[in-house]
């Protein structure tokens, strides 16, 4: 009774919470599931994002103007993996991990070389102290903000998937052939590709760090796979629904993997504990045959 | 207007599987021909389309188009000027996509990679006039997904995708070998109208031995990564299917096939 009760209590805050990090699983949705990429860039683009926002946010930007300046400086990182990738020819993972290290300490600098920065709670973020928070019923106008941002960001994608930018990022995933057949780089889609998914990865960083009002080193550790595990949750749970667009499942997938986290929390696991439950609950999904099946075949050379 | 020159190959040198394909192999094909090559597995057709195309590089010898040498050009450059056709026809489209999307991706082959709209609805029309003639019926499918054509639908979009943007060489890897018969007959069919309505050059590999003596204006037959029969025009079709079939015969009993 009093798992349940603890449960319902931490409920609004995880909702709040998954939609904040669907804008991220978005980002792997585009990297894993468009271009079969395993990209751990991921991992360091998400506090980059928090850390831009953060110090942007301490210095009296606009927030609006500092969740670009996040989108931005998370397009960067993955113009920097892309290129290693692409132009070096190091393999996928490594050139991610590379990136990923190079941005701890890119990040730490970042926020004057301190592990943690807090923003006071007055601070006027996208989330709390803004003029359209004030109008909103007191309680639920976090969600409604964060609810709006993400379904903003999953209009712009579904659009960009619609032009010719992005019917070419379709092809890269689907038939990696066919870019090539349409007189076109594939290196360069692919560089695309990955400057989408770490700009909306960097966003989801920025919005957390201005809803929780601070910056952590470490916070990116484990947000790939934290990512993958919704997109997975999603697209699988989801997939029979043909006439629900792949976003929207990412987006339900992220909220349902906030849920079940908030769950283990209320069975009495310390946050502490949060990255064995999601190690846990990867493995879970991985080992329960929840792959997304069909989605990467490799043309061969 | 596709030449090879003196070209040189070995896979794998410096290992066990070392396997020295082409020594000195040259072969051009001018402006205009119809070549049809035919040749037992192995004998390395595959890997001189790949030359040709740029997914292979060369150890030694020279690649050119329309004189030009290209030999160092990538393989996605190359494919401006040449479109390529394989022989699984779920290589030459998107299967997630539908019929609609992918002739919008191949239309936008020379434009710019930009945010303008995919698809233009104003060429719907025009794309169902090019889909109507081929009599498989795509033209009242232009949503359905490429992934759920069956596979003599999915190798004629292929052809109309590839031939859709102005190419001068059509290259095509044993496109019906996976095909029935009666199918492989249809898309060979639209593949011959294809050439001669866009005048292309055109290679064209095939294990029927029907189809490389009936279209087009010359016949090579390779042979372990050389070329043992090669006639054209009046030549070629003075020859008869069994003076073919039994050269054939004779090269595939001597490789054991
Ligand atoms: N990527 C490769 N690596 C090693 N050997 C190859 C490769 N591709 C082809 N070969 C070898 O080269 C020879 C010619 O192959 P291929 O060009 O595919 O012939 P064909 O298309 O006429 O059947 C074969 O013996 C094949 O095993
Ligand atoms: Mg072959």
């Amino acid at each position: 009774m009093q798992i349940l009760s603890s449960f319902a209590l931490a409920l609004p805050s995880a909702v709040e919470q998954g939609l904040l990090y669907a804008v991220m699983a978005l980002g792997v949705m585009i990297t894993y599931l468009v271009l079969d990429f395993p990209d751990l860039t991921v991992d360091g683009s998400f506090p980059l994002g928090a850390v831009v926002s953060a110090r942007l946010i301490l210095a009296g930007t606009n927030p609006l103007l500092a969740m670009a300046a996040s989108a931005l400086a998370g397009a960067l990182a993955g113009l920097v993996t892309g290129l290693i990738h692409v132009k070096l020819k190091v393999r996928d993972l490594f050139s991610g991990i590379i990136v990923m290290t190079a941005l701890y300490s890119i990040n730490l600098r970042l926020a004057g070389d301190s592990a943690l920065l807090s923003l006071p709670r007055t601070s006027i973020t996208l989330l709390r102290n803004n003029p359209v928070a004030d109008i909103l019923p007191r309680g639920y106008s976090t969600l409604i903000i964060a609810l709006f941002a993400v379904f903003a960001v999953k209009v712009l994608l579904d659009l960009f998937f619609k032009t010719r930018a992005g019917f070419l990022l379709r092809a890269a995933g689907d038939n990696p052939q066919m870019v090539t057949a349409l007189a076109r780089d594939k290196g360069q889609v692919k560089i695309l590709g990955l400057m989408i998914a770490n700009a909306l990865v960097a966003l989801s960083g920025g919005l957390v760090a201005q809803e929780q009002r601070m910056f952590e080193i470490s916070m990116g550790t484990g947000a790939m796979v934290l990512s993958l595990a919704s997109v997975i949750l999603g697209v699988n749970l989801l997939g029979k629904i043909e006439k629900m667009s792949v976003t929207l499942k990412v987006i339900i997938g992220a909220v349902l993997y906030k849920i079940s986290v908030a769950f283990a929390i209320a069975c009495g696991l310390k946050p502490g504990d949060l990255k064995v439950v999601t190690a846990a609950l990867f493995l879970l999904i991985l080992a329960a045959g929840l792959f997304p099946k069909g989605g990467k075949k490799h043309a061969g050379p | 207007m596709l030449a090879l020159e003196r070209i040189h190959l070995t896979y794998n040198p410096g290992t066990v599987r070392e396997m020295g394909l082409f020594r000195d192999f040259s072969l051009d094909v001018p402006q205009g021909q119809y070549l049809s090559v035919v040749g037992s597995n192995g004998s390395g057709k595959t890997s001189m389309l790949n030359l040709l195309c740029g997914s292979l590089m060369p150890d030694a010898g020279r690649v050119l188009m329309a004189g030009k040498d290209i030999t160092g050009q990538s393989e996605h450059v190359r494919a401006r000027n040449i479109g390529r056709i394989h022989q699984n026809p779920a290589m030459g489209s998107c299967a997630g996509m539908s019929i609609l999307e992918n002739l919008a991706l191949s239309g936008s082959k020379q434009k710019k990679m930009n945010l303008l709209p995919a698809v233009d609805r104003k060429q719907v029309a025009r794309y169902k006039e090019m889909l109507a003639p081929l009599g498989l019926g795509l033209e009242n499918m232009l949503e359905a997904r490429a992934g759920n054509l069956s596979g003599g639908q999915r190798q004629a979009l292929a052809l109309i995708m590839a031939a859709m943007t102005p190419i001068s060489c059509l290259i095509l890897d044993e496109h019906t070998a996976a095909l029935d018969p009666k199918t492989a007959d249809t898309i060979m069919h639209l593949t011959d109208s294809l050439i001669h309505e866009k005048g292309i050059t055109a290679i064209m590999v095939t294990h029927n031995l029907r189809y490389a003596l009936d279209y087009g204006n010359r016949i090579v037959m390779m042979h372990q990564g050389q070329i043992v029969l090669d006639e054209s025009d009046e030549n070629k079709q003075a020859l008869r299917l069994e003076k073919v079939l039994g050269l054939f015969n004779e090269i595939s009993v001597e490789c054991g096939n």
